[in-house]
């Protein structure tokens, strides 16, 4: 069986690109650098693929700019189911599809700085912005979950503007708490659970991403917008001593 | 015969002790990652026992042990790392079912040989399950670690009667060699350094647990082009993750869904449980084997799990096996030290670092 269809360990190269991972899977790569144009790509390419019910796929997921398949790994024609997923990807301009259905917009109250976010003042200064400004940059602007992963319901949501490229820390924090705010990379993140962490903890949330035996377990979806509302310690004291659906005080409302 | 709930009791737990399956599938887009039983060969050979499905759910133990009672007979099974095991006074047999009469305590300890070993109940945990699996994967807030005083409710044996079996146990204890086929960031390593990567020993570090263990290279540490540079992308059990200090790391079911961590290589599935099972000091050696290669393993590790229900063979209560059976339990003498109080300590389970990236 020939697997040349099957970039081997691709580095660079032409995007879209069809990897393997393992003999368990097969990672459909639309760029190797984060972009909004390639996460709407690996979730609408993620949705067609479900649509068309493969043989041998087991399960799908998207990371922020691929789309995974979990196959079977002694499915006996993985070429041809290659060879499908690039016909599909072949099919049309995967960069232009739109974003999938049922989004929500979601701000979420965040006490940033102070003990509820340790390394806020080392952050602003990381963005070069003077902390009125950091503030409002990171408060202003809406960022779009653009994969849930590493632990149940944990979002990666981005792109801030290009002042929060800031590199993650050498130095591992040892432990942040569920709910807390991190930044690095344009990216932002809610931790679903305790943690170590190389993103700077900036803030704190009562936010539950996971909640295990509610009817929706997961809050947050790929695609939701998000927006960080800025609170004081002491709101965030009554909203944590308050909630009991997990939102944290958030409000909610459907986009589209 | 007493016909009280089907239940077990746990009377007394070490840490690490949790129910298990073989995994939850279907969430990874949500970020969970399957879980499930860290030697899931230990979980079929236990259903073998017991002539019934690896499907059902069963007690997982990570060095140290617990005691256990139920109100009702019991049929069990004790499978993977072997442990000191005693049914009210009586040393019992590893590898091998056996009656758990109403109210007589059944007190494992001290897994010797590997890290994680099973407790199998006929008819199976039938503990709630939480999104469609009972795999406990506690640091992602999938259930938890067992407790003393934590009741599991079990589900309808239908097979009461057959014991006093015994099974020789598949080969994956103390280490060995590990196939891999190409990861994601093969490519990003050197020829000279994957070259070096086979044919160098590997010692499983101390720092290990289900999510994953670090082995230490006879030699300098792995580095890659790129390495802070790589974005996010899908994990999956059997990778060989290089963190920031150049030592891999073996990730095992409970790893995280993502990681931007460059990998090496990825395990074949049916050589994970050697990797869960080698103990600190354990010697492991990877070997790149190609994808039809690494077929043809899984092919035959899944026959070897088909015909274990055929390798099922009466427990022989012949006095000059009995030593053997028992293993380490007459030989070392240690079966008196076996009051919950006194159970070893559980394998060092640190945390390997999980960095979101």
């Amino acid at each position: 069986m020939s697997e040349t269809t099957i970039t081997d360990a691709a580095v660079g190269g032409a995007f879209p690109q069809i990897a393997a991972v393992g003999l368990g899977g097969l990672l459909v790569r639309f760029s190797d650098q984060l972009s909004e144009a390639a996460n709407r790509a690996a979730l609408a390419f993620r949705a067609e693929v479900a649509l068309q019910g493969l043989a041998g796929v087991q399960e799908l997921s998207t990371s922020l700019t691929g789309t995974f398949l979990r196959i079977d790994p002694l499915y006996p024609d993985v070429a041809g189911l290659c060879a499908q997923l690039q016909r599909l990807l072949d099919s049309r301009d995967w960069y232009a599809a739109p974003l999938p259905q049922g989004r929500r917009h979601l701000r979420i109250p965040c006490v940033i700085g102070g003990s509820h976010g340790p390394q806020w003042g080392d952050a602003v200064a990381a963005s070069g912005l003077a902390e009125d400004q950091a503030l409002a940059s990171l408060t202003e602007n809406r960022v779009r979950v653009l994969t849930i992963g590493f632990a149940p319901g944990q979002p990666y949501m981005g792109q801030l503007p290009p002042e929060w490229n800031i590199p993650r820390l050498s130095q591992l924090t040892p432990q942040v708490p569920a709910g807390a705010l991190v930044i690095a990379i344009r990216q932002l993140i809610i931790f679903s659970a305790a943690t170590p962490t190389g993103w700077r903890h900036i803030g704190q949330s009562a936010f539950r991403l996971f909640r295990p035996d509610a009817a929706r377990p997961f809050a947050l979806n790929p695609g939701d917008e998000v927006s960080i509302r800025p609170i004081t310690a002491e709101e965030y004291e009554n909203i944590r001593a308050q909630d009991r659906s997990g939102d944290g005080g958030a409000q909610i409302e459907v986009l589209a | 015969m007493s016909h009280g709930p089907a239940e077990l009791q746990v009377l007394a737990a070490g840490p690490g002790i949790s129910v298990q399956d073989l995994g939850r599938f279907g969430y990874l887009g949500q970020g969970v990652s399957a879980s499930g039983a860290a030697d899931p060969v230990a979980m079929h050979e236990g259903a073998a026992l017991l002539g019934q499905s690896p499907d059902l759910a069963a007690i997982e133990m990570a060095g140290a042990g617990g005691s256990f009672r139920a109100a009702r007979d019991l049929r069990i099974s004790l499978t993977g790392a072997p442990m000191a095991a005693r049914i009210g006074d009586s040393p019992v047999a590893w590898n091998a079912s056996h009656l758990l009469p109403a109210d007589v305590p059944l007190v494992l300890g001290g897994a010797r040989g590997g890290v994680y070993s099973y407790l199998h109940l006929g008819g199976g945990v039938a503990s709630p399950p939480l999104l469609g699996a009972r795999a406990t994967n506690a640091a992602a807030g999938l259930g938890r670690a067992l407790a003393a005083g934590d009741v599991l409710p079990l589900g309808l044996d239908a097979k009461a009667g057959m014991v006093n079996q015994r099974l020789d146990p598949l080969p994956r204890f103390g280490g060995g060699l590990l196939r891999i086929v190409p990861s994601l960031q093969t490519g990003l390593f050197g020829a000279a350094d994957l070259k070096r990567f086979c044919a160098i020993p590997f010692t499983r570090d101390p720092r290990g647990n289900r999510m994953g263990v670090k082995v230490l290279p006879d030699g300098a540490p792995f580095r890659s082009e790129g390495q802070l540079t790589i974005l996010s992308e899908i994990i999956v059990p059997g990778d060989i993750q290089m963190t920031g200090d150049g030592v891999p790391y073996v990730l095992l079911n409970d790893c995280q869904t993502t990681g931007g961590y460059p990998r090496i290589g990825t395990v074949l599935p049916c050589d994970l449980p050697r990797v869960a099972q080698a103990l600190p000091g354990a010697v492991l050696r990877f070997a790149f084997v190609s994808a039809d290669e690494g077929r043809a393993a899984l092919r035959q590790a899944q026959a070897a799990l088909a015909a274990l229900p055929r390798a099922v063979a009466p427990l022989v209560r012949d006095p000059h096996q009995m030593p053997d059976l028992l293993s380490y339990n007459l030989v070392d003498g240690v079966v008196s030290a076996l009051a919950p109080e006194d159970l070893p300590d559980a394998q060092p389970q640190p945390t390997p670092e999980r960095e979101a990236r």
